[in-house]
């Protein structure tokens, strides 16, 4: 299921929420390993933020766990926080921070000082092309720049885990083509999961996607089998097929 | 630590790069000028000290401080920030300690710049600095009071009117719970209840204060009082984030 060779630093077993009498995910399980990069694809409200939000230890979950790079995000959160990088959905940064004030807010968080701080930040600052921006107050940016900030905050501490909802929202085509080039470069060393409904974006990026619906998951396997499984071909077919039992 | 202040560090930042902090330190020190000079009779008690200053300073806490605490967490539950805050290595407490101390440092500031008021009374006759200093530290000991009261009920609801209202009662509760209508009143029916309400009333500790008294018993009451609150407030950060 994953690539072997490596060992997995995203482990989720049997995660499961519930609100009430809703269940939001269900039984959720799969491992993430260094060098993949797992499209995490859905309808909207399928449960995708919501495990997000778990992995990254934000949200508690109803049963089951997640661990990070070997800490589970519950009983040692802390830990699996520092070896992750987190997007949340929306890409929130508070608006009346400048970019650099925000990013060397988080770099301090994370425990950077001096030289070191001042290195990360402008290192972050280069991958997402924020430089041009780097003193305005993040609430004068366009959308595509907020996501980017977001990105950014991410990807300060270099670390082995990426956790990125729906990182190309709001994108311009540009913009989108170098957020993907960006993933491809960082892939060789990280385990990442991005969450999309773009489903090109799998096809561009993603070397497994896993579709998720009501809660549970529906397919696990590269894109080249996803696609096979419609006799079109064509990933639109698949997702239509796997999320609207009406349509199978 | 080191976390604690850089969370308290942007947080106070915050205040200053918005209209908050001015609109908040001029109402404060307007409110409190009008308060002391005309309804405290100032001038006409012909006494070198500040206890009509001091005497409103609570009341006008009570109405300012919810309005500060109010936006706490409903802020970052509205923008979302908190889902990045927490997802930041930082621990609950941190992140709830961070925000406090910022929020103090901000009452701190908009308190200090109230020093006219000792000037104008040094300039006038020979006050009591020692009783003056005191009351000071008895004023920002009731700011952190009801800094933790606002702060803990910020993070139990997303509504921020809803916040700010409760605040405000809760203070209220906290500030009269030693006045003879509450505790004639409680005492006729559950004397235990008017012992308990005298022992956790902010107003009657802060008068000490005021008169110059500062006293262990008062200072440990205050600490106890807003750990209290700030637990609280982790507690319901932690089940209520998500939401």
């Amino acid at each position: 299921m994953s690539a072997a060779s490596q060992p997995a630093l995203i482990e989720i077993e049997g995660l499961t929420k519930r609100f009430g009498t809703f269940t939001a995910v269900d039984d959720v399980s799969f491992q993430v390993a260094r060098g993949e990069v797992l499209g995490f694809l859905g309808p909207n409200g399928a449960g995708k933020s919501t495990t997000m939000r778990m992995l990254a230890g934000f949200m508690i979950p109803t049963s089951g766990t997640a661990r990070i790079c070997g800490h589970d995000v519950q009983l040692n959160s802390v830990a699996a926080r520092r070896a992750l990088g987190f997007l949340p959905e929306g890409a929130p940064t508070y608006p009346e921070m400048t970019v650099t004030a925000f990013l060397r807010f988080c770099a301090k968080v994370r425990g950077f000082r001096g030289d070191a701080l001042d290195d990360r930040v402008d290192r972050a600052l280069g991958l997402t092309r924020l430089d041009s921006v780097r003193l305005q107050p993040v609430e004068t940016l366009s959308k595509g720049f907020k996501r980017r900030v977001g990105l950014a905050q991410a990807l300060l501490h270099d670390p082995p885990v990426l956790v990125l909802d729906e990182p190309t929202d709001g994108l311009d085509p540009n913009q989108k083509h170098e957020v993907r080039t960006l993933i491809q470069e960082m892939r060789a060393e990280k385990a990442i999961v991005i969450s999309t409904h773009i489903l090109e974006e799998v096809d561009a990026v993603c070397t497994r996607a896993i579709v998720i619906a009501n809660g549970r998951v529906v397919a696990d396997e590269t894109p080249a089998e996803l696609q096979a499984r419609h006799p079109s071909g064509k990933l639109d077919d698949v997702f239509r097929q796997l999320t609207l039992p009406a349509a199978a | 630590m080191r976390t604690t202040l850089t969370i308290a560090g942007r947080e106070l930042a915050g205040y200053f790069a918005t209209p908050v902090a001015t609109v908040f330190i001029v109402i404060f020190l307007v409110l409190q000028g009008t308060l002391t000079f005309n309804l405290g009779s100032f001038f006409e008690r012909g006494q070198a000290d500040l206890q009509p200053f001091f005497s409103f300073l609570p009341w006008v806490f009570l109405l300012l401080i919810p309005a500060i605490t109010m936006r706490l967490w409903a802020e970052e539950r509205r923008l979302g920030t908190i889902e990045l805050l927490l997802t930041l290595p930082v621990t609950q407490t941190q992140a709830v300690l961070g925000k406090f101390l910022a929020a103090w440092a901000f009452c701190a500031i908009a308190l200090a710049l109230t020093f006219p008021f000792v000037i104008t009374v040094n300039l006038l006759g020979n006050p009591d600095n020692g009783v003056i200093a005191s009351g000071y530290v008895g004023g920002l000991l009731v700011a952190g009071a009801f800094l933790s009261i606002g702060s803990a009920l910020s993070a139990a609801t997303r509504n921020q009117v809803i916040a700010f209202v409760l605040a405000v009662a809760v203070c209220f509760v906290f500030a009269v719970a030693s006045y003879p209508l509450v505790t004639e009143f409680l005492s006729r029916n559950t004397p235990i209840l008017a012992t308990i309400a005298r022992r956790i009333a902010v107003l009657e500790r802060f008068q000490d204060f005021t008169r110059g008294v500062v006293s262990v018993r008062d200072l440990i009451f205050f600490a106890t009082f807003i750990g209290f609150w700030l637990y609280l407030n982790t507690v319901l950060v932690e089940q209520r984030k998500a939401d």
